[in-house]
């Protein structure tokens, strides 16, 4: 038998891929050839290992060594110095943002050290196109366990024991949500996976389904048994052209394994699985017009009652969870559930995968338990803010979400406190935002986003978030008066007791968030005609300091000639005339140009 | 059926329990704004200004589609519903052009009550984006300004559900939201049949007839002009609606009086040459029938029907009855047997029409209807249009006296006033069928199995030794049902009557609104006695017939007949 001596684990997630894995993969394996170290090394394409701020990532098995912005030019240096000499390359190390440490191995890296991998277990680990590898890894136990020697019964109560809660969102009991569609009386029920992911900046889902499609659709036929259907559908977006694929080889895989399709374990139970490809609009996340486009309709919310459990897809009825519920199923099953709940607080169990994005130094994904405080997310798994700017807030939940402010970071992380403090779970977004950041500009970010995404159909989204636009629009230009913000709270209001669906009902929740927290803002915007942050580029105002030493540069770059002043004397700039564009500060070679 | 209780405002309702809760407020008598809901269309939720408290749910609800539940307490008039409400209106406003005196929807305007209503005074976002775009008018019968839309999709849904036609969606995110055709093409380059049923059914000023109102009144002013008009069957127990009179109030009399004091020279009656429709469509169906012809024959009164037929079933143009449509037979005679009779110079004559109809109005300028060696008929206008310049000349309709139509195009059968309601034409032509083939009096002339709302009915009548096998069919979804058997050859029937809008010309693009099928019903009913009241009741027997056949027109399918009063058709390639 060949022996293996080492594996090298490179990612080909599509973070890393776009950064140059592809060609690291190749480079690989052709050196790797040139040294004849063909038969004892093996190099493996895996899934997302989350760090994406870092990759390309290479991990050498068995040290576990973790090299990271590895280029297609470093890979010579590996396969010579790790490889064939078995010397670390030092340069290619981590080093943590704060100490400034190496850190050799995989295992100790802050960025993971506080992490719970569960569902992102197999993520980075297997190669996401072998089943056997899943299988090895205990992949299909779950199914085979529910299949063989569960009533289906049995099944919803373990995973409503589990407490597991819909991590697409809202946080609905899981199991209930099956109890449901169970409880539904007729002979054809669908069952569908919501991958239509669209928060700004979330990518967990995509994660999850490059790097180990298996779990989701053992989830799945899991959920189908319980429920009763033996059709399903899987509704991703096709700007995730990599997960398409991993998933239509791993449908393949399952199907010709006999995990899904016909007679599954020879039980008699079917389960089809089909993909649809969903065009990207954010809306179609809402699971009433998820179903109207896989109908080939427009994606448009509908009123519930009916909820799908009842009439769903084709009018039938219908379970749908988002793809990192699916992803925990499989978990519940093979574990059982007091193992599930040994993770997470009572009301959150088990853990949730965040997209650490925004002004932070680790961005990428982490999978924490439920319970553990921002800080701990922010500070220690991410390495804190940025070139050491002042935290102000954190915007979590995406665009139905809001903004926390730091004395809130001790807050834990669960769905309840959440909602409780003004934001959500939401599917796990998480963009951190420092001292430079304007909070009014933010609520007008995701205001304008929820907007464009807007289906058009209730008047309270379509026009509603329109006008708090526009008045958002013009505080930041300095044109808010007197009133607007209680016109932005009355309309905040009413929109979310009015909007037709969910993403009408938290569109206004940035506004309300950042006006609880830090209305200071908008005054500052409305009555002093100023941002603090000084971020609103319309207010912002230019001055050149007593360090000008007349070079002239500044009076060059102006487009509109505001600046004037004598050779080797102060320049002055012309408020009136100023565009605010910030040439002239961009351009000055002493830093004698402030913002303010 | 179950029932269910539950309490609205304090008052316990007990209703239906597949209701919503807007259906039983309403039977109860508590009123519920609405803009997106319509009777005869599927609910949607859209608007929000049904918005209502109820207990258990977490936001307010829409009352529309929110159903009712055992125990449900319900509050429709607290502060929180009204603020909601309130902002709907307000934003809708905000995006609305603010032209209410001078738009052609005025008074008829939901969005223009329910702001009144609500007591909405200040609209406090002045200086936004509003909605910009181009009006659609380049076709003869609907414009469609989509700055008034309010995007509640009833349009969407009549022309979906109802006339399975789909010419509109939804297209556009966020408030660039728009109801769109395909391409976002004129609708004279798209397949729509201009049956005005979105017309009908839009809250506002967004489609509605195009307004011929001021040719007829320069055509009146002309004192060269001799300008006679012709009102088709459906009007007359509509056009009292406008007028603010009861639905189904017969105005016959008091219409004919008014079109004389608006200025008309002679004041005629299509129901006669519905009556000559009937001579020659009826020929010829025996005709077919006996000379193996292409069966099954189907009518062609209906204009948004032809259209619908030559856009998507162009195959099927065989199956269409050459004879033409009542305005159409009329606008021929009347430039020829009675520019004759009368003394006029054909040249001089303006021929105009009162329709309750859209599709009417492309229908007159369809380039082969000119037999009479002129445009056959020159103006046509709705019902609508008629009420507004009833209203515009100040005649007090109520005080008019009741007035007879001139000869001798005025006379008319009972056969001639069913034409307005589905089923109509088909027993109108039984009555002359049966009698010319069987050559004996019919002993009963109701022919009540073809009677009916269904959308599609079939009878067998026996006709002499025949059984003659027939079908009933009325909105264009119905007619594609239809058409699609006809097509496949699974509809064995000798002769088909379709109908373009629901419930036949009574519901007709162009009648007044609201409609729903109450005010259907009504007139509809209002049309039957008018047939019940008449002497005359079969179209062979109307003296005015006789005489134009005797005088002028020959044998029923004669050389004149032919050439006057047939037509043919063309496909129409439509996107």
């Amino acid at each position: 038998m060949q022996h293996i001596r080492a594996h090298v684990l490179v990612c080909g997630g599509t973070g890393c891929m776009s950064a140059g894995s592809g060609k690291v993969i190749e480079n690989f394996k052709t050196e790797i050839e040139k040294k004849g170290l063909s038969d004892e090394v093996m190099v493996v394409e895996t899934g997302c290992h989350g760090f994406c701020e870092h990759g390309p990532l290479v991990i050498v098995y068995p040290e576990g060594t973790f090299y990271c912005r590895v280029t297609p030019e470093d890979v010579k240096d590996i396969v010579e110095t790790h490889l064939y000499k078995g010397r670390i390359v030092e340069r290619l190390l981590y080093h943590e943002p704060l100490s400034l440490e190496a850190v050799p191995s995989y295992k100790d890296i802050g960025f993971y050290k506080k992490q719970e991998r569960r569902v992102l277990a197999n993520c980075g680990r297997i190669n996401p196109e072998a089943i056997e590898e899943y299988i090895a890894l205990g992949g299909y136990e779950g199914l085979a366990k529910a299949l063989t020697t569960m009533t289906t019964d049995e099944v919803v109560e373990e995973v409503k024991k589990s407490g597991l809660r819909g991590r697409g969102g809202a946080g609905f009991p899981t199991g209930l949500k099956w109890s449901f569609a169970k409880a539904a009386v007729n002979e054809k029920k669908y069952l569908i996976c919501n991958a239509d992911e669209g928060d700004p900046g979330a990518f967990m889902d995509r994660s999850v389904l490059e790097g180990d499609p298996h779990k989701v659709l053992e989830g799945m036929a899991i959920a189908a048994y319980a429920i009763g259907s033996d059709e399903g559908y899987i509704y991703v977006r096709a700007e995730y052209p990599l997960a398409i694929k991993r998933l239509r080889v791993a449908i393949a895989q399952a199907e010709k394994l006999g995990f899904l399709g016909e007679n599954i374990f020879g039980t008699g139970f079917n389960f089809n699985l089909h993909i649809k490809e969903g065009a990207g609009a954010f809306v179609c996340g809402e699971e009433t017009a998820l179903m109207a486009s896989i109908e080939g309709r427009r994606g448009m919310p509908r009123p519930r009652p009916p909820f799908p459990a009842v009439a769903g897809l084709w009018g039938k009825p219908t379970n749908i969870n988002n793809v990192e519920t699916f992803a925990n199923v499989p978990l519940i099953l093979q574990k059982g559930a007091d193992w599930y709940c040994t993770c997470g607080t009572e009301k959150s169990r088990g853990t949730k995968v965040f997209a650490l994005t925004g002004k932070i130094n680790n961005t990428g994904l982490a999978e924490v338990p439920m319970g553990i405080t921002m800080r701990e997310i922010i500070y220690d798994i991410g390495g804190g803010v940025i070139n050491g700017k002042k935290f102000k807030a954190v915007q979590i939940g995406g665009p139905s979400g809001g903004c926390l402010p730091e004395s809130m970071l001790d807050l834990p992380v669960d769905y309840d406190s959440l909602i409780s403090a003004g934001a959500m779970m939401g599917s796990g977004g998480l963009v951190v935002m420092d001292e430079d950041t304007c909070m009014v500009d933010v609520a007008k970010f995701f205001l304008n986003f929820t907007q464009s995404e807007s289906c058009g159909k209730c008047t309270p989204c379509r026009e509603g978030t329109k006008r708090m636009l526009e008045i958002l629009t013009r505080i930041t230009e300095g044109n808010g008066h007197d009133g607007d913000i209680e016109l932005l709270e009355d309309m905040a209001v009413n929109i979310k007791d009015s909007a037709l669906c969910g993403l009408g009902q938290t569109a206004p929740n940035p506004v309300l968030s950042t006006l609880k927290h830090f209305r200071h803002e908008y005054e500052a915007h409305i009555y002093e005609k100023r941002c603090p942050a000084h971020a609103c580029e319309k207010l912002a105002s230019y001055t050149i300091t007593d360090a000008c030493k007349g070079c002239g540069i500044c009076a060059k770059v102006c487009p509109v000639k505001a600046i004037a002043g004598d050779p080797k004397r102060k320049h002055v700039i012309d408020p009136i005339v100023c565009i605010k564009c910030g040439a002239c500060m961009a351009a000055c070679p002493f830093k004698a140009i402030v913002k303010g | 059926m179950d029932k269910v209780t539950l309490t609205i405002n304090g008052i316990s309702v007990t209703t239906n329990k597949n209701s919503s809760v807007l259906t039983a407020a309403r039977e109860a008598g508590i009123y519920i704004p609405t803009l997106c809901y319509h009777p005869d269309l599927q609910a949607e939720g859209a608007c929000r200004l049904c918005l209502v408290e109820a207990s258990g749910a977490r936001t307010l609800v829409a009352s529309c589609v929110y159903p009712v539940s055992e125990g449900l307490v319900v509050q429709t008039n607290t502060p929180r519903v009204r603020a909601a409400r309130k902002l709907v209106v307000e934003l809708l406003l905000a995006n609305h052009p603010k032209d209410c005196l001078s738009c052609q929807k005025s008074m008829d305007c939901e969005l223009q009550k329910i702001a009144a209503d609500l007591g909405v005074r200040k609209i406090r976002f002045t200086g936004g984006e509003m909605k910009a775009h181009t009006i659609d008018d380049t076709n003869p019968a609907l414009v469609r300004d989509q700055e008034k839309c309010i995007l509640c999709g009833r349009c969407i849904r009549v022309c979906s559900d109802v006339q399975g036609m789909d010419v509109y969606s939804f297209a556009g995110r966020g408030f660039h939201t728009m109801v769109s055709t395909a391409f976002e093409e004129g609708l004279e380059k798209i397949s729509c049949s201009y049956c005005g049923q979105c017309a009908n059914v839009c809250p506002t000023g967004a489609i509605v007839e195009k307004d011929d109102t001021a040719k007829v009144w320069e055509a009146i002013s002309d004192t060269t002009k001799h300008v006679v008009v012709q009102t088709a069957p459906s009007v007359r127990v509509a056009l009292g609606e406008e007028l603010g009179m009861p639905a189904g109030s017969v105005v016959t009399g008091k219409m004919v009086a008014a079109l004389r004091q608006l200025g008309f020279a002679k004041v005629f009656d299509t129901d006669f040459s519905a009556d000559l429709t009937i001579m020659e469509e009826g020929h010829e169906f025996i005709k077919r029938l006996t000379t193996n012809g292409v069966l099954p024959m189907i009518t062609s009164c209906s204009p948004g029907w032809v259209n619908m037929i030559e856009q998507r079933y162009p195959d099927l143009l065989p199956h269409l009855s050459t004879a033409k449509s009542p305005q159409a037979m009329f606008g021929a005679v009347v430039k020829t047997y009675y520019a004759q009779k009368a003394g006029v110079d054909p040249k001089n004559i303006v021929s105009v029409s009162v329709m309750p109809c859209t599709a009417k109005k492309a229908e007159a300028v369809r380039p082969e209807l000119c037999d009479s060696g002129f445009r056959d008929v020159d103006i046509v206008i709705t019902t609508r249009e008629l009420g507004r310049m009833i209203r515009e000349a100040g005649i007090d309709f109520d005080a008019l006296p009741v007035e007879q139509y001139d000869s001798p195009l005025g006379e008319s059968t009972g056969a001639a006033v069913i034409f307005g309601t589905t089923g109509g034409v088909m027993e109108a032509a039984l009555r002359t069928v049966v009698e010319v083939i069987t050559k004996k009096q019919l002993p009963k002339i109701e022919f009540t199995e073809v009677r009916g709302l269904d959308s599609v009915r079939e009878a067998v009548i026996p006709v002499g030794d025949l059984n003659v096998k027939i079908a009933v069919v009325h909105t264009l979804k119905a007619a594609r049902a239809m058409m699609d058997r006809v097509r496949a050859g699974t509809a064995d029937y000798h002769f088909i009557e379709v109908m373009a809008c629901p419930g036949g010309c009574i519901g007709g693009g162009g009648q007044p609104v609201p409609v729903n099928w109450d005010i259907r019903k009504q007139r509809r009913e209002a049309l039957l006695e008018c047939d019940e009241a008449s002497i005359l009741r079969k179209s062979h027997e109307n003296p005015e017939i006789i005489a134009i056949y005797k005088d002028f027109l020959g044998q029923p399918l004669g050389e004149k007949a032919h050439s006057l009063l047939h037509t043919h058709y063309t496909p129409q390639n439509r996107k």
